[in-house]
């Protein structure tokens, strides 16, 4: 047996986990790839005498996640996987970034988020290679890494030929934390804040994987209402970016009235988050062991009435945009990413759901209470801005039945948060979640003492931000912001 | 009795701008369920840019610091051509649409090389873009003035309101052709949606706002000014067109407020309901606007020669 066969939440021993050496890891994971499995975690861990590296392929038909790992400590370089599996050239950059290991044959080994190679200072952005395009017509538009308004810094160079826009090459890592390194170095009591702090827009999402990941360390099973309220939490920051999200789409089309309608409404699922946690972006309700607030019956009535005037609203918005001829002709056919690419280059979440790839970790890989209340995958073909949208509108209205589902039917079992005890040593947790922008995952590898000595955290931009890339080729160049906002990736949950 | 409505013009021209402005902006924030600046919010917007000191980038030359006094100019001495109020303008000669054209031709050659001088790749698209679409309005503008002209039996603008309603069932379907042509100008030259986008922030999609991103201060408080007044200025010719001739200089001068009070608030209800179209497809909207004016053309040659009647 080449793979450790596991679960999402499940916890694996470390001497489980078969180790092969890299040439069959590289096999394996090509022949599991080339059977419909896609990695979610490729990784490397440092901290003792003999590196390891460890590969996690998600079986989604299955829900099952196999497990392997390769002893990387004489390892200098391997024969890259990016030319067979394309969707790992991110993982392989990230792994050539943090150990030096060289993938040789991998068509674009560029930094991550550095500005210089760490185990080659002679290597910097500045003699980087660029990719270039010569002729008459040709320029290059750089943008950034500042952008106008308040959001966070990347840099984009588009070549261009007069308005159409033949290549863009990002260029993040300004917002480099070394998250996962503190992780590590933080009390156990504070991780839980940086959790929170992965991605300003995930809180709960981000949050809810790392307790879960700290829960199935320790074997705690949360209570069934404690569990539900997390449920809830997520789906009202779902809904609530998701808006947020219609709303900006539509300022870019300069359709006003969309804009400003979706943004009120956004606000009132925010406050609803803000009426169960004291935070707008809800932040500390998820804790390890449980939640820190409860939904008691005049605050469940209260998120009723909202959500109700969150539904009509979004639906007679709803409506009237898709139905306007000037907006969809701003929507249709513009930043389209097919059905084979998006699977190609891994795409997740509800970007891969509107180019028709059904990826969804509630229903793949449920967790928490998805166990017990299944949602139904959202999916459309057409992988535009439009689809993009459209998923999106469709999500938010099956959140907030989702969420009317769960208030009627809240558990009424106890403790609401509970101590979560002892960690097991040497263990490999992974931990999935499906955030409002798609996949997340975590994991955690304990040492003999049951700490966590290498935490790795996967946020959905990881996967998606080239989507974005290949979405703007062949399109007009003013068509970026519109296509950069229907995927709304984030720079910090890329640079960690 | 002449030198007070000019007296009133001039005023208007300077004044109007202003509240063209904050009228729309107000229609906007009012559509979309917000309180909105008050109207003379602009006042005070450029009061405050002119008492703020220049940021000029060390790339740019000389044409850099002229061009806003220069495009500004231009738009004033083409106000001065059109008939405001009373149907009157302060200046006026044969052919004088023709001056008006190229000085607004002028203004925009002017900003067009000032965007292109700070070297900014945002910069050179924006101007890109402003000449292309700039290139093709011209025609479709000569040929509605022209035509209107030649019906009016004139060849300076206040040649062209010379013609009263109900002359003929004919020209009042030709004139509202003319005015949704003169309509469409009024959006191109003030940079308005579906066209551009005034507000928004993605330099990537802008036109006009792209140009003047190294402007500031008082260089930016003329060109957005100019480009207020422009509307004003283009907006007067449809008000005239519209407005009957023979009234008391009160009621005229009424009638030509209220015209251009329901101007800025079609241009607000426009923009609060209406996506901007793709920037491939703004070249098709300018084509409307020129092959309505070759059906004002035509019809208004076939009426004189007689084939219509």
């Amino acid at each position: 047996m080449n793979w450790a066969v596991t679960k999402n939440n499940r916890v694996l021993p470390l001497k489980n986990i078969p180790v092969l050496d890299m040439v069959q890891l590289r096999d394996g994971i090509i022949g599991k790839c080339s059977r419909g499995m896609r990695p979610i975690l490729f990784f490397a861990d440092r901290r003792e005498k003999s590196p390891m590296l460890y590969a996690a392929l998600a079986d989604d038909d299955n829900s099952r996640i196999l497990v392997s790992s390769a002893d990387i400590s004489t390892i200098k370089k391997y024969n890259a996987i990016t030319p067979a599996v394309p969707s790992f050239h991110l993982f392989e950059r990230e792994l050539h970034e943090e150990t030096g290991i060289v993938p040789e044959g991998h068509p674009w080994l560029k930094q991550v988020r550095y500005s210089w190679n760490r185990f080659n200072r002679a290597e910097t952005m500045e003699n980087y290679p660029f990719y270039t395009m010569e002729g008459e017509e040709m320029h290059e538009v750089a943008v950034g890494p500042i952008h106008a308004g308040v959001i966070e810094p990347g840099h984009f160079r588009f070549m261009c030929q007069g308005e159409d826009v033949y290549h863009l090459e990002i260029q993040l890592g300004y917002q480099h934390r070394g998250m996962e390194d503190l992780f590590v170095k933080w009390k156990k009591k504070s991780a839980i804040h940086l959790a929170e702090s992965i991605a300003g827009d995930t809180v709960i999402g981000h949050a809810s994987a790392y307790a879960a990941a700290v829960e199935t360390l320790c074997g705690t099973e949360i209570s069934r209402r404690a569990q539900s309220i997390r449920a809830i939490a997520l789906e009202l920051e779902r809904l609530a970016i998701h808006i947020g999200d219609m709303g900006a789409i539509a300022n870019d089309v300069a359709y006003l009235i969309g804009n400003a309608v979706f943004g009120a409404t956004r606000t009132i699922a925010i406050n609803t988050l803000l009426a169960i946690c004291g935070s707008r972006f809800g932040r500390s309700l998820v804790r390890e062991g449980g939640v820190l607030y409860d939904i008691s019956a005049p605050l469940a009535r209260e998120i009723k009435t909202n959500l109700k005037k969150i539904h009509d609203d979004v639906t007679l918005m709803g409506e009237t945009m898709f139905n306007s001829a000037g907006v969809l002709s701003r929507l249709d056919h513009t930043g389209t990413v097919d059905t084979d690419t998006a699977k190609s280059i891994g795409l997740v979440g509800p970007a891969a759901r509107a180019s028709g790839v059904p990826l969804d970790v509630r229903t793949d890989h449920p967790f928490g209470i998805y166990r017990y209340f299944p949602v139904h995958k959202l999916v459309l073909y057409s992988g535009d801005v439009f689809a993009r949208t459209y998923v999106r509108y469709m999500e938010v209205k099956q959140s907030i039945d989702f969420i009317f589902e769960q208030i009627d039917n809240l558990p009424a079992d106890k403790p609401l948060i509970m101590e979560t005890g002892r960690q097991q040593p040497a263990c490999l947790s992974i931990s999935m979640t499906e955030g409002w922008r798609g996949e997340i995952v975590h994991a955690a590898v304990t040492g003999r003492s049951g700490k966590i000595e290498r935490y790795k955290v996967k946020d959905p931009s990881f996967n998606n931000w080239y989507g974005l890339a290949l979405a703007v080729r062949d399109n007009g160049i003013s068509d970026f912001p519109l296509c950069n906002k229907s995927f709304n990736l984030s720079y910090s949950g890329h640079d960690l | 009795m002449i030198m007070i409505v000019k007296a009133v013009n001039l005023a208007l021209l300077f004044l109007l701008p202003f509240f063209f402005a904050g009228l729309i902006n107000r229609v906007k924030s009012r559509l979309s369920g917000r309180m909105g600046p008050p109207i003379l919010q602009p006042v005070k917007d450029f009061v405050k840019l002119m008492k703020k000191s220049e940021v000029i980038s060390v790339s740019t030359s000389l044409v850099f610091i002229i061009a806003p006094s220069i495009t500004l100019g231009s738009v004033i001495v083409a106000g001065l051509l059109v008939p405001m109020s009373g149907g009157s303008s302060i200046l006026s000669f044969d052919a004088d649409f023709i001056l008006f054209a190229y000085l607004l031709g002028l203004g925009k050659f002017f900003s067009i090389i000032s965007a292109m001088d700070t070297g900014s790749s945002f910069e050179g698209m924006g101007a890109s873009r402003e000449g292309t679409f700039a290139g093709l309005v011209e025609p479709p503008f000569f040929i509605t003035i022209a035509s209107l002209g030649l019906l009016g039996g004139g060849i300076s603008f206040s040649g062209l309101m010379k013609i009263p309603f109900g002359t003929g069932d004919l020209t009042g379907l030709v004139f509202l052709m003319g005015v949704v042509a003169l309509f469409i100008m009024v959006i191109v030259e003030g940079c308005r949606v579906p066209v551009d986008d005034p507000n928004t922030h993605l330099e990537l999609t802008m036109i006009h706002e792209v140009m003047i991103l190294d402007n500031s201060g008082p260089g930016l408080g003329y060109l957005t000014y100019s480009s207020w007044m422009k509307m004003v200025v283009m907006g007067s010719i449809i008000a005239n067109l519209i407005i009957p001739e023979e009234l008391y200089y009160a009621w005229s001068l009424l009638l030509f407020l209220a015209v251009i009070a329901l101007l800025a608030m079609v241009i607000g209800i426009i923009e609060t309901v209406m996506a901007r179209l793709r920037m491939t497809h703004i070249p098709q909207f300018l084509f409307f606007m020129t092959s309505i004016s070759i059906v004002v053309l035509s019809t208004i040659v076939l009426f004189i020669s007689g084939g219509l009647k």
